[in-house]
C-alpha cells in the first residue's frame, strides 16, 4: 500500500499546512514553514507515524515530498 | 521546591560525580529520569541507587546510537522534555606534550558527543515545541587553564553549542542552556594534588571546592520553569573563582 496519503496528512500536521498546498510537489524551502527548523519537526513527526529511523544522510537527503516517499517505503520494507 | 513532575529527563553520563547528582536532583523534583554511561552494569547500578527509572549503555560519539537512544526514551515514554548533554572525558597535557589520539578522544566525546546529543533531543522535542536542554561546559572553557589546553577548547566548543543551538531552537520552545562548573570535587578532580586544591580554594570568594550538587542545583532550576525565560546562557558554578 502507498504511504503517500498518510504521509501527506504528515506532511500537512508536521508544517502546519493550508489545505490548498500541493503538497505532493513540495519540494524543501518551497514554503517558509519547511525550513531547517520545520524539516527537524517534519522528520520527527514522519518517524513517530510510520516507525522508522532516518540517518542523518537521509535526513539531508529529503529535499522534497517525493523523495520522502521513496525512503518511507524503503524503511518500511526493510523493517518488514 | 521545583517541580517537575510529569516531566521526563535524560542525562548522559549520568553514573557519577555531575550527571549521578543531576540525575538524583531531577529524580527528588518528581522527574522520570533515565540516565546512561558508557558501562551498562555501571548505568542500571547508578540508576537503581537515585531512583532513576533506567540505566542504558550509551557511547554518546556515536551519532546513530544516541540518535536511536534519545528516540527510544521519548517513544517509550511519550515525550522528552529535558536532556542533559553531560557525558565528557578531561585528561591533562602540556603544549609539545599533546597526543594526536587525545585530541580526537577529547573532541569526539566532548564535542560531538554534545552535539548528537543536542541534536538528538532537538528532534525528540520538536514535535511537542517544548523543551530544555542543558550542556556542560567549565570555567576552563570560558578562560582556560595551563595544561588543559584541549579541554579548555572542547569546552569552549560546547558553549557554543548551547549559544547556537538556543537561536536555531527558539522559536521551536526549546531552552538551551550551559552551565561551567569551576573545580569541582569529583573523580575528575581527584587527581589534583592537596596544594592545587588549597591553591583553588583560596582563589574562590565562597572560600571551598564545588560539589556535585552545586552544579546539579543550578541545572535543575535551567531546566525548570522558574528559568522559561532564559536561554543561550553560560551560567558559571564555581563559587566567585573568575572574579
Amino acid at each position: 500500500m502507498s504511504v503517500a496519503p498518510k504521509l501527506r496528512e504528515v506532511f500537512v500536521e508536521a508544517l502546519d499546512l493550508d489545505g490548498d498546498v500541493d503538497v505532493e510537489n513540495l519540494k524543501y524551502r518551497d514554503l517558509e514553514a519547511w525550513d531547517s527548523v520545520g524539516h527537524m519537526a517534519l522528520v520527527a513527526a514522519i518517524e513517530d507515524e510510520f516507525d522508522v529511523e532516518f540517518d542523518t544522510d537521509q535526513v539531508i537527503d529529503m529535499s522534497s515530498f517525493k523523495v520522502a516517499v521513496d525512503m518511507v517505503t524503503e524503511l518500511q520494507a526493510k523493517n518488514d | 521546591m521545583t517541580d517537575l513532575s510529569g516531566r521526563v529527563a535524560l542525562v548522559t553520563g549520568g553514573t557519577r560525580g555531575i550527571g549521578l547528582a543531576t540525575v538524583r536532583a531531577l529524580a527528588e523534583a518528581g522527574a522520570t529520569v533515565v540516565l546512561t554511561g558508557r558501562d551498562e552494569a555501571r548505568a542500571k547500578e547508578a540508576a537503581s541507587s537515585v531512583g532513576a527509572a533506567a540505566g542504558l549503555a550509551l557511547d554518546v560519539t556515536d551519532a546513530k546510537a544516541v540518535s536511536s537512544l534519545v528516540r527510544g526514551v521519548a517513544k517509550e515514554h511519550g515525550k522528552l522534555d529535558i536532556v542533559v548533554a553531560n557525558a565528557g572525558i578531561m585528561e591533562d597535557a602540556l603544549l609539545g606534550m599533546i597526543r594526536e589520539e587525545l585530541v580526537d578522544t577529547t573532541l569526539s566525546t566532548n564535542v560531538a558527543g554534545t552535539l548528537h546529543t543536542v541534536q538528538a533531543a532537538a528532534r525528540a522535542m520538536m514535535r511537542k515545541k517544548t523543551g530544555s536542554i542543558v550542556v556542560l561546559a567549565s570555567i576552563v572553557g570560558e578562560y582556560g587553564s595551563a595544561g588543559q589546553t584541549v579541554y579548555a577548547a572542547s569546552k569552549a566548543a560546547v558553549a557554543n553549542i548551547a549559544r547556537s543551538a538556543a537561536k536555531e531552537l527558539g522559536r521551536s520552545g526549546i531552552r538551551v542552556n550551559a552551565v561551567a562548573p569551576g573545580v569541582i570535587e569529583t573523580d575528575l578532580t581527584a587527581g589534583l594534588s592537596e596544594d592545587a586544591k588549597a591553591e583553588n580554594t583560596g582563589k574562590t570568594p565562597l572560600g571551598r571546592l564545588g560539589r556535585a550538587e552545586d552544579v546539579a542545583n543550578a541545572i535543575r532550576f535551567l531546566v525548570s520553569d522558574e528559568a522559561s525565560f532564559i536561554t543561550g546562557q553560560v551560567l558559571g558554578v564555581d563559587g566567585g573563582l573568575v572574579l
